[in-house]
This record gives C-alpha cells, sequence and structure tokens, in this order.
C-alpha cells in the first residue's frame, strides 16, 4: 500500500502529513503512560511492533498475479488499543522509507494515514462490534484484522484516486481504477492475516495467562 | 478443538493460500507476480502522463539482493523480538506455576 516516494502532489503530501500529525501525537503519549503503568510494557509494545515488522516484510503473491504485503496493524491496534499502534506501524514505514526505497519521507504522512491511522482505528472498532454482537473472539479478531488490512488499501485507492483525477470521470473513476489494482490482491493476504493474527493471539494466550489488561486474551481461538 | 490443532490449521491456511494463488493464471502484461506498489505507479503514468514524481528516495539498495537482505533483516528482527517476548512470558509463566 505504499504510495512511492514523491508520487503524491506537494499540497497532498503536506496535508496528509498534517492530518496524521495529531494521532500520532496522542499515540506518542498513550505510549509513555502505557510504559509507565505497565511492568514489561515494552516487551508488549515490542512483540506488536515486531509482528507488524515481519507481515510487512513478507511480500506475498496472491490470485491476480501480483504480489503485496500484509500490514501486521491489527494485533497491536486491538491488544494495546488503536493509538500506541498508530506509532508503531509508522516506525515501519519510516524504516521501509529510509533503508528499502519502500514508500517515501514525501508519502510517510499519507501511508501513515491509511495503514497505522485507519488500519488501527478499524480493527480496534470492528473487534470491539464484533464482541458486542457476540461474536466468538477468534472470529472478531480474525475479521478486525483482515478488515483493517483491506480497509487500508482502500484508503490508498482514494488517496491516488484525489491526487490523480481522471480526466473522465474525476476522483471516483481514478479511485475505482485503484481500487481495482489494490482490493482484489489484498482480498486473500487479509484473509491470511487474519488467520495469522489469530494465531499469534493463541500463543499469546497460552504462554501470558489470563492477562486482565487484555480481554481479548480470554477467549481468543 | 485443542488450540494446537487449531494453530496447525491456521498457519496451514495461510501457506495454503499463497500456494493457491501461484496457480492462477499470470496476467497478460507485466512481471508475473510483480508488486501491485508498481502497478499503481504504472496507472499514474497513465491517468497523468506528464507527472513527475518530485522527490526520491534518499537511498537505494543498490541491488536486488542488497533489497532481499535488507527485507531479511526486517523480517527477522520483528520475528526476533516477537518470540523473545513470547519465550520470556512461557518461562515465567512455567516458574510461577512451580513456585506455586
Amino acid at each position: 500500500m505504499h504510495i512511492m516516494e514523491g508520487y503524491l502532489p506537494v499540497k497532498h503530501a503536506i496535508g496528509w502529513s498534517i492530518a496524521s500529525a495529531p494521532f500520532l501525537g496522542l499515540g506518542l503519549h498513550r505510549i509513555s503512560r502505557w510504559t509507565r503503568d505497565n511492568p514489561s510494557g515494552k516487551l508488549f509494545l515490542g512483540a506488536c511492533a515486531g509482528f507488524a515488522f515481519v507481515l510487512s516484510a513478507l511480500k506475498i503473491p496472491s490470485v491476480t498475479g501480483s504480489c503485496s504485503h500484509p500490514t501486521g496493524i491489527g494485533l497491536g491496534a486491538v491488544l494495546l488499543g488503536p493509538f500506541p499502534m498508530m506509532v508503531l506501524g509508522t516506525i515501519v514505514l519510516l524504516f521501509q522509507a529510509l533503508f528499502l526505497a519502500h514508500g517515501g519521507l514525501t508519502t510517510l504522512g499519507a501511508n501513515a494515514f491509511s495503514m497505522c491511522i485507519v488500519g488501527s482505528f478499524l480493527a480496534w472498532g470492528v473487534n470491539r462490534t464484533a464482541i458486542g454482537l457476540r461474536v466468538p473472539q477468534g472470529g472478531a479478531l480474525f475479521m478486525a484484522a483482515a478488515l483493517s488490512d483491506l480497509g487500508t488499501y482502500m484508503v490508498t485507492s482514494f488517496q491516488l484516486g484525489l491526487a490523480f483525477p481522471s480526466v473522465q470521470g474525476g476522483v471516483l473513476a481514478s479511485t475505482a481504477k485503484f481500487f481495482v489494482i489494490f482490493v482484489p490482491t489484498q482480498l486473500p493476504l487479509a484473509i491470511s492475516e487474519g488467520l495469522l493474527t489469530v494465531f499469534v493471539v493463541n500463543l499469546l494466550r497460552s504462554h501470558l495467562g489470563n492477562d486482565k489488561r487484555f480481554p481479548v486474551l480470554n477467549g481468543a481461538s | 478443538m485443542e488450540t494446537k490443532t487449531k494453530n496447525i490449521l491456521l498457519v496451514g491456511g495461510t501457506v495454503a493460500m499463497s500456494v493457491f494463488a501461484l496457480a492462477f493464471p499470470r496476467p497478460a502484461t507485466g512481471e508475473p507476480f510483480g508488486g501491485s506498489d508498481d502497478q499503481a505507479c504504472a496507472a499514474i503514468a497513465e491517468i497523468d502522463p506528464g507527472y513527475k514524481p518530485w522527490f526520491s528516495s534518499l537511498w537505494e539498495p543498490p541491488s536486488g539482493e542488497i533489497e532481499s537482505l535488507i527485507f531479511g533483516l526486517q523480517a527477522a528482527s520483528g520475528a526476533g523480538v516477537l518470540c523473545y517476548a513470547l519465550g520470556f512470558w512461557r518461562g515465567r509463566r512455567r516458574t510461577e506455576g512451580e513456585n506455586a
């Protein structure tokens, strides 16, 4: 989902950076509060960041004949709440922008907005809603991670559509064009990300036991 | 179902899905199993042929090999931290069980 370096017009690049900044500021604040209030809190942050590092390094083939990668945002957003994960996800984006020429510094704001901010809110919100509807925890978690992954790529499509409206049909037509590139490829990957997230939460539950801080660990499967 | 069985199915399902994807017909144009990011760049060039990226990456991996090295490092460091945490918690839980 990374919009490549320099591929957003200056105004868009600045606009998305301004839009992302307050969320990341709040995220940093929540992280410092979390590490202060929780013994071995840093290890939780590390584990969630680690999962995002692994998943976003895996370029997986899809049924459309192209490759893409999952985001790994859902796990941390459900476990820690949406705000800390926004910062951890942005670190992943920064790493890839600096050392892999994947994404970029000028597009960091836009990429952080789609993957970290929308992705985190989606995962957290879907999990909450599903639990409210009495979906078993494993299913709720699967939907949270998969929809957060898919939603990220939908936002990317919209960001590109907004920046490059078609001569005929404008923003909507060109959003649809990017949507067709990203979303069908991402569909099986989103399912994979959902399965892997449930797997890791199962491991966490086996090894952490019934940690009261994380209601999600009480009933995953 | 036991958690262990479920975990095997979860990981097996993920692997099966990507292997299954390889069997699908490749698109007539473009590199087979290329990145969807590159396709997006091609689409931008199609919509707005005059657009020139106004900034380029400060540093690019000099070759595909170096790029795969850094991707490997990214995955390994992430897995390292995640598995350190899992092992740490597993060990702590075991010792707590012995002391109780």
